[in-house]
This record gives structure tokens, C-alpha cells and sequence, in this order.
């Protein structure tokens, strides 16, 4: 564009075209500096805010899946995490997996972790599930999914109470194939929603694999 | 872009006064070149999260600000950037202001800015910001730019506000619901059920149903607009002398 805009003769013309050239990216540098200034202060200014509401939306989440008044200790800083792949594929996860603590008094409250259903009718689902020491399930929660609105979704408990009916469920260790743990179209417990098996199916397997391995472990979870 | 140069240019023909150019650009923003409904432009957020009122809502809140801020930065330094590094410069600007906002928003409205997720940093992508910013910003003065800025926000907002509308109350049987998120806790129960039982159109929760709406808006525009001409125009569309002819007829044969 400047060697159209500038007729002159032809080093002249350079010179002039490279005077030009280095103004510009002198410019294009200080609007980049100045922008990346911008943002370190706005990511400084606001980085201990954001990682505050995320404790707060964390914990909701955990009181939705385990009452405060069980237990007195921070699970946020008292954690587990199974680097094992041994184990936490157990939990349907391909990363590390950490579990929260809950402790009252000391003494064992709960185990909050994040699970993923793989086999879901659309993606992975991923649910929040918190079990109690005596093996019973305390409540579980889906954190995100893509399954059928109107259809699949009802595993939302904005949507419907079905999720609710894994609270106070347990397994035995020794019984790994209860016949009870699956959807009632493949003779179990639990409800299928019309129009969409697949769904509670691949979530009823998830929380069952977790809480097997839950069980497995029991106590030295907690150490 | 060629609507949008075509009814810049005219205005530069009689010397309006400032109020009057301000009038004609809010008209521009709201209806004439509504950036949604007659540019199509910024369609990925504007079909993807026009799924409630709130969602709507929030992110035609956050792309107005963008718009302001990018519009009154890029009018501020026109005069001092060439044309050859003047789109990376924009770009440059829009995306600052884009994360900025982004980062507000994660702090200040964090549950919210867990559901809008990816599309507020897709505010980037929305060609609308960067057409203002190319198309009237970088040619006009500052005051010019903000009530640009202003007013196309204003009307990217509006479709966004009304098509979330339509979709919550077909596709839920509800309005305002989860209006907490973004007005806080006295918004708790602005939610409006129209019926106990309603079962929802499944449709128009789905991505066909934004595309669906977003027809019918455009096509009611439309049919609005060719009535109201209709109106000052025989019947061969020449405009007649007794009313003030509107500017946008000017070219036709």
C-alpha cells in the first residue's frame, strides 16, 4: 500500500517505505504492551476474587451432596488424590482424581469426589457423588452433561427427582455383581426415564463401579 | 458492509446538527441496521445462548460493553494508527476489552459465567464489534463512536432479550427464570409460570428453534418495514411528494 502511496525515486522510496515499516510495528508494540498491561492488572486484581467465588461454588456444591452439620473440617484442604491409573479409571476418570475429606471431630464424615459416567448418549457425564463411612451413598449431583433436553436431562435434579434415589444406597464388596444395581428394564432398582435408558443406565453403572471401589478401600481412604 | 457505508455516507450530504446525527445513528442501531436482524452479524452467541432471557441478557449486557469500549478507544486513537497495522490494533483492543470483561464477570457474576462458559471470550469472533469498529469508529469522532458503540449494542441486545424470550416461554412455559444469577438475590422469584403442567416445546430449546425464531423475527421486520413503505410510496415504490421521503430511498429508480 505505501509504495502506491508515495511516488518518488526508487531509494528514496525505500527508505522512506522501511522509516514507515518501523513506525508501524514501533506502534503495533506499544498498543500490544499497553494491552498486555492491561490485562496482568485485571488478572491481578481480580485472580484472588475469582479463586474465592470457585471455593464458594465448590462447597455449595459438596453441601448439596453431604450436609454441613456431618462434619467441622475444610475437605478442600484435606484431599486425597489417586495418581494410580489403576484407580482412577475405577472412577471413570482419565486424570488423577482427588477425593475431599470430610472428618468431624477427627473422626471419618464422608468422601466427596467427582465421578464420570463414559458411556452416556451423548459424551461423558459428570457427577458429583459423596459417600458416608458406614458405605451408604449421602447424595449425588451431575456437574455438567450433554444429554437430550426434555429426554435424558431429567438426571438433573432441577428436572427431576430421580437422582435423589441414590441417596442411602450402599453395596457390598463381596457382592460385586448386585443384581439391584442397574436400571429396572435390566431387572435392578433404579427407574429408567421414558424415552431414555442409556442415560440413568450409564449413571447407575458409574456410581456403582465408585462405590465398589469406595468399599474395596474403606478405611484407608481416610488416612 | 455495504448497507452500512450506504446510509454512513448519506448523512454527510445535508449537515445535520448533532442531535440529529445522534438520532439517525440510534435508528441505524435499532432498526435500519439492527447488527442481528438486518447485518446477521455475531449469529454463533445470538443463536447459541438466546436460550432463556438471562442468558440473553447477560450476554447482550456483556457484548454492549465491548462494543462501548472498543468503539470509544478505536475513535480515540484513529488518528494516531495507519491503515496498514490499524486490524491488528483493533484486534488487539476487542480482544483486551473481550478478556477484561471475561475476567469481571468470572469474578462477579461467577455462577453466571459458568453457564455462558466459552461465549463470552467468543465475543471476540463476533464480527459485529470488529465492523463497527472498522466501518464507523475508526472514521468518527469519539461522542459518534460511544452512541454508535451505544445503540448497536443496544439493538444486538434487544433481538437477544426478545428471541430468549420467545425460546423460555415456548420451550419452558417461563419467564425470567434464574434472573438471581445476574440481579442477585432480590431476583429470586421473578420467575412467571404461565401453567403447572406444561410440558415444554422441546423444539425451541434446541439449536433449530434459535434459527426458527431468529426467521420469524427477521421476516416480521421485514414484513413491517415493506408495510410502512408501503404507506409513503405509490405503487410503483416512488416516494410521494406530500411526506418527507425517508433517506434510504433516495437510490431507488
Amino acid at each position: 500500500m505505501t509504495k502506491h502511496t508515495k511516488p518518488s525515486s526508487k531509494s528514496s522510496s525505500n527508505n522512506t517505505l522501511f522509516k514507515h515499516m518501523f513506525a508501524s510495528a514501533y506502534k503495533l508494540g506499544l498498543f500490544m504492551f499497553v494491552c498486555i498491561i492491561l490485562l496482568l492488572a485485571t488478572d491481578y486484581l481480580t485472580a484472588p476474587k475469582i479463586a474465592y467465588e470457585h471455593r464458594q461454588a465448590m462447597l455449595k456444591t459438596f453441601n448439596q451432596v453431604l450436609p454441613p452439620h456431618l462434619y467441622n473440617n475444610t475437605p478442600l484442604e484435606d484431599t486425597l488424590t489417586l495418581s494410580d491409573p489403576k484407580q482412577f479409571t475405577q472412577l471413570g476418570s482419565e486424570h488423577p482424581v482427588t477425593l475431599y475429606r470430610a472428618r468431624k471431630d477427627n473422626q471419618p464424615a464422608g468422601l466427596i469426589f467427582q465421578i464420570k459416567a463414559r458411556n452416556g448418549y451423548s459424551g461423558h457425564i459428570n457427577l458429583l457423588m459423596a459417600v458416608l463411612p458406614n458405605g451408604k451413598i449421602s447424595g449425588v449431583r451431575v456437574l455438567e452433561h450433554r444429554e437430550t433436553p426434555g429426554l435424558g436431562d431429567k438426571i438433573e435434579l432441577q428436572k427431576s427427582d430421580w437422582i435423589l434415589s441414590f441417596n442411602g444406597q450402599t453395596i457390598q464388596a463381596h457382592q460385586p455383581n448386585d443384581p439391584r444395581w442397574a436400571v429396572k428394564k435390566d431387572g435392578g432398582d433404579f427407574d429408567q426415564f421414558t424415552g431414555a435408558t442409556i442415560t440413568p443406565r450409564a449413571v447407575v453403572g458409574a456410581i456403582k463401579k465408585a462405590l465398589l471401589f469406595i468399599q474395596q478401600r474403606g478405611e484407608s481412604l481416610y488416612e | 458492509m455495504s448497507n452500512a457505508n450506504q446510509t454512513e455516507q448519506s448523512q454527510n450530504t445535508a449537515e445535520p446538527t448533532r442531535w440529529q446525527t445522534y438520532k439517525h445513528i440510534m435508528d441505524n442501531g435499532l432498526w435500519k441496521n439492527n447488527q442481528a436482524l438486518v447485518a446477521l452479524l455475531g449469529l454463533c452467541p445470538l443463536l447459541a445462548v438466546s436460550n432463556n432471557i438471562v442468558n440473553g441478557l447477560s450476554l447482550g449486557l456483556a457484548t454492549l460493553a465491548v462494543l462501548l469500549i472498543s468503539n470509544g478507544l478505536i475513535s480515540l486513537i484513529r488518528n494516531h494508527v495507519s491503515s496498514d497495522i490499524r486490524i491488528p490494533v483493533f484486534v488487539a483492543i476487542i480482544a483486551t476489552a473481550v478478556t477484561i470483561i471475561d475476567l469481571l464477570m468470572n469474578a462477579y457474576l461467577h455462577t453466571l459465567h459458568g453457564i455462558l462458559g466459552i461465549f463470552i471470550p467468543l465475543i471476540v469472533t463476533n464480527c459485529a464489534i470488529l465492523g463497527r469498529a472498522e466501518a464507523y469508529a475508526s472514521k468518527n469522532t469519539l461522542d459518534k463512536a460511544l452512541v454508535d458503540g451505544f445503540f448497536m449494542g443496544l439493538g444486538f441486545l434487544l433481538v437477544l432479550v426478545l428471541l430468549g424470550a420467545l425460546r423460555e416461554m415456548i420451550g419452558n412455559g417461563t419467564l425470567f427464570e434464574h434472573t438471581h444469577l445476574l440481579f442477585g438475590d432480590i431476583a429470586q422469584n421473578w420467575t412467571i409460570h404461565f401453567s403447572d403442567n406444561y410440558q415444554g416445546v422441546l423444539l425451541a430449546v434446541l439449536p433449530p428453534g434459535a434459527f426458527i425464531g431468529l426467521g420469524l423475527l427477521i421476516a416480521l421486520k421485514n414484513a413491517y418495514d415493506t408495510k410502512k413503505t408501503a404507506k409513503t410510496n405509490n405503487a410503483l415504490g416512488i416516494p410521494i411528494a406530500i411526506t418527507p421521503a425517508p433517506q434510504q430511498q433516495e437510490n431507488r429508480p
